[in-house]
């Protein structure tokens, strides 16, 4: 196996609850709770999960915008929350974020071109006149023309404000990027357009994505390897193709065969899962999926199973596999 | 800039019209006025005093047998230095404290403004005569005083604007890419706070007027024979039996000018409050 870019080790992030019904000791919410996987040079991580399962929060701790409460993220295998100035202002660099709203994510005050030429700014990279000529690449880069860098942000629409973002986030030439459900506030139609040009992106500067969703047609169609998130831990790994054909956790079975399916004669077996999911407040003992889980037995309510390799380059959490 | 587009708004708003033709009026007087007055100010003419309004004096003689005219003429300019001067001297620090408190947060937020909260405590004249009577009564310590009680009004409002913006996603995806503390206020908190402070600040040119004209009406402001108009109004009270019009002109100079600003302040409020104008 290639050296990874990116690991998480035992990454752990709690939020306060404010105050827990019963008032002694402080309610967390798990929104993170013991993650670990690695993340390939060039490869596109998928992580798939429903709303509140923690993916955006893994995300946002893979780029040290906040520390977590425990374990390690190695960059280039190096802990990320051990950088110095130095280090951390390198690693801004290299690394970077695609967030999910285009709308809020851009200063309406500022124009186009000073947005992107920001980074350039913060890092002190060129001159005005070079940043001008940076600016109007990035915006070729991204199917833009270069006289929109004088235009503010609401002339534009969702799927141009996005490339507008992805610009930004290209303009200090980074290796990792986190996509943070970049294309869900988008119209389906633009969808597409915003992921292809990802994926050229990606061939044309051998970068490394984190791509965030919950839409798994997508992930299918961008990643290479995929982590399957339920309730703030990860349930399976394994690369695209063998999660897609034959996937493995019982949560994971679900979830892909509730995705739709581009075909509507095609008919396949719904499995249909009980009660809603668990509050990460207090998850379920054991395996926090045993609840809805139609091939739960004693041990899963006990002990939470832990990621383990079944076949080669693919894992999974639970005790029945 | 997109910002200053609703600002056309502001001529579709017949009372803001109003307000900036008002404002218009007074500057021009300021500017222009004490080239064309009619009598010097400060001359006296015993021999005319407490005189009512003829052709040689528009708006009668005080009872010194100044012009009044010339002296409302003349005191536009004082008027309009105090507004503009006092709103400075709270602005900028209110702004400034505000930006800090709101954004640091913390043991600094505290300090700042529980700092505020003691000069709020106190009714805003009290506070500005306090602030006369130690540093001596005159017209630049009458600006000092009035800006400095509105300094907490400033700290306020910016500081409630930052706390919303400082959890903007396009404030945190500055920070994101690595920038400092001073990109992120001064270019993209600052800018987006603005709008309810040119607003406030507005209003609060009327305000400062207001205030000053008292502070000179109570003998702490300008001092006598500066035209200044809440200090001829005090003179007039004297004689508001036997010559009303005294202390009626400095009186309504003072109006138009105030009404004015807050005319202006409103219809900024409409057309830069994006959730007033959705109504």
């Amino acid at each position: 196996m290639a050296e990874a870019l990116l690991q998480a080790e035992g990454l752990v992030k709690h939020y306060p609850a404010g105050r827990s019904g019963l008032g002694r000791g402080r309610a967390v919410v798990r929104a993170v709770d013991g993650v670990s996987f690695e993340i390939l040079p060039g490869e596109t991580f998928g992580i798939v999960g429903e709303s509140g399962c923690g993916k955006s929060t893994l995300g946002r701790l893979l780029l040290r915008f906040e520390p977590p409460t425990a374990g390690r993220v190695l960059y280039e295998g190096r802990d990320v929350c051990g950088f110095d100035a130095r280090r951390l202002k390198a690693f801004r660099r290299e690394a970077q974020i695609i967030y999910q709203d285009p709308y809020s994510s851009l200063n309406p005050r500022r124009r186009v071109g000073e947005l992107i030429a920001e980074p350039l700014e913060i890092h002190g990279i060129g001159g005005p006149a070079e940043r001008r000529e940076r600016v109007a690449a990035l915006l070729g880069e991204v199917g833009l023309r270069p006289e929109h860098a004088r235009r503010f942000p609401h002339e534009f629409s969702g799927g141009q404000r996005q490339r507008i973002v992805i610009a930004r986030a290209l303009a200090l030439q980074p290796r990792f990027i986190v996509a943070d459900e970049p294309v869900s506030a988008l119209d389906v139609s633009i969808q597409a357009q915003v992921i292809n040009l990802l994926r050229e992106l990606q061939e044309r500067f051998r970068l490394t994505y984190a791509f965030i969703s919950h839409d798994l047609g997508l992930v299918e169609y961008l990643a290479d390897r995929v982590g399957v998130m339920y309730l703030g831990r990860l349930v399976e790994v394994a690369p695209c193709a063998a999660i897609c054909a034959d996937p493995l956790h019982p949560y994971t079975e679900a979830l892909w065969s509730a995705a739709p399916m581009p075909d509507p004669a095609a008919r396949r077996r719904r499995i249909l899962l009980a009660g809603d999911v668990p509050s990460p407040i207090r998850p379920p003992p054991g395996c926090a999926f045993h609840p809805r889980c139609r091939e739960a037995f004693d041990r899963c309510r006990e002990e939470a199973p832990l990621l383990r390799e079944v076949a080669p380059g693919r894992r999974v959490a639970c005790h029945n596999r | 800039m997109p910002s200053w587009e609703p600002l056309a708004g502001l001529w579709r708003s017949r009372s803001a019209a109003l307000g900036l033709g008002l404002i218009a009026f007074v500057l021009g007087v300021a500017l222009f006025g004490p080239a064309v007055a009619p009598h010097d100010p400060f001359r006296t003419a015993p021999l005319e005093r407490l005189a009512a309004p003829s052709a040689a004096h528009p708006f009668g003689t005080d009872s010194l047998g100044r012009d009044i005219l010339s002296r409302v003429i003349h005191g536009a300019r004082i008027s309009i230095l105090i507004g503009l001067i006092s709103v400075s001297i709270s602005l900028f620090p209110g702004t400034l404290l505000g930006l800090l408190a709101g954004y640091f947060g913390g043991r600094l937020d505290s300090v700042i403004m529980r700092a505020m909260d003691m000069l709020l405590a106190f009714p805003a004249i009290l506070l500005a005569i306090f602030i006369t009577a130690i540093l001596g009564p005159s017209l630049p310590n009458t600006m000092i005083a009035v800006g400095v009680v509105y300094i907490p009004h400033y700290a306020r409002i910016v500081r409630s604007s930052v706390l919303a913006l400082k959890e903007q996603l396009f404030v945190q995806a500055i920070a994101h890419l690595g920038g400092g503390h001073g990109r992120i206020l001064f270019r993209h908190v600052l800018p987006n706070a603005l709008p309810p402070i040119i607003v406030y600040a507005t209003l609060g040119m009327g305000t400062a007027v207001l205030q000053a004209a008292a502070l000179g009406f109570l003998g702490l402001g300008a001092q006598p024979p500066q035209p200044e108009w809440g200090v001829m109004l005090s003179e007039g009270r004297q004689y508001l039996q036997i010559a009303p019009h005294v202390a009626a002109f400095p009186g309504g100079a003072i109006f138009i000018l105030v009404l004015g600003f807050n005319l202006l302040g409103d219809g900024l409020r409409d057309v830069l409050d994006p959730t007033l104008r959705a109504l």
